[in-house]
């Protein structure tokens, strides 16, 4: 089965125990399908149901289809500056 | 001239002011944003900065991109410390050159504003009384805000 590797950062790295995940990967997957996949895993279900996702290190939207090279991470609210 | 870097070392605004330095130019605009002791009334001693640095450096890249077509700058520079920081440390700078004071200003102002809308920068505050926690900007506005 194909798979992706999904990055962790921050708060949602210490949710999940993780700096990053492998998960499942199906044709068709998009960025929202992917969340879901993740939020059953242990420690995610405390992740918000929408959280911004980044594919190829730019902001991805919802309905954006995942391909098993792309660049996933899950991008915890940002406190820069 | 223009720079967009996260590093580790310490900032210093006044090798940034003289980097966008030029007679051609009448104005440099300055941002500096330094380790703040108290916030949301607990005692800080430290912050510790991290980043998902691929993409933050991109991101400061298409960020610097907007700031010049939309200020038209002569030059422009951001820095961003990241790792262990202490109070009063310079956690960010920004400097902006123009011929003119207007448009330097709102480079530097719709540069941080950016910055901390969408740069994968996150902090950990470290208190005095020894806990640590993520700073959440989102949920520290619902609070502010009922």
């Amino acid at each position: 089965m194909l798979t992706v590797t999904v990055q962790l950062f921050a708060s949602y790295a210490d949710l999940l125990g993780a700096p990053t995940v492998e998960l499942p990967l199906t044709p068709g997957t998009t960025v929202k399908d992917l969340i879901q996949t993740l939020r059953g895993l242990p420690g995610a279900s405390l992740l918000p149901p929408a959280p911004r996702v980044a594919v190829n290190r730019s902001f991805a939207t919802a309905d954006q289809l995942i391909a098993p090279s792309d660049e996933i991470a899950v991008i915890p609210p940002v406190a820069g500056g | 001239m223009r720079r967009a870097s996260i590093l580790t070392e310490e900032i210093d605004p006044a090798s940034l002011i003289n980097e966008v330095s030029s007679p051609q130019y009448g104005a440099i605009s300055v941002f500096v944003g330094t380790v703040r002791e108290v916030n949301e009334g607990r005692t800080v001693s430290a912050i510790e900065y991290s980043a998902y640095k691929s993409m933050a450096s991109a991101e400061l890249e298409r960020i610097l991109d907007e700031a010049e077509v939309r200020f038209a700058v002569s030059a422009l520079i951001v820095e961003h410390r990241i790792g262990l920081l202490g109070l009063g440390d310079v956690s960010v700078a920004i400097a902006a050159a123009h011929a003119h004071r207007a448009p330097a200003l709102d480079c530097t102002r719709y540069v941080i504003e950016e910055i901390k809308k969408r740069v994968p920068i996150w902090k950990k505050e470290h208190y005095a009384d020894g806990t640590r926690e993520w700073v959440d900007p989102t949920r520290a506005t619902q609070a502010s805000s009922a």
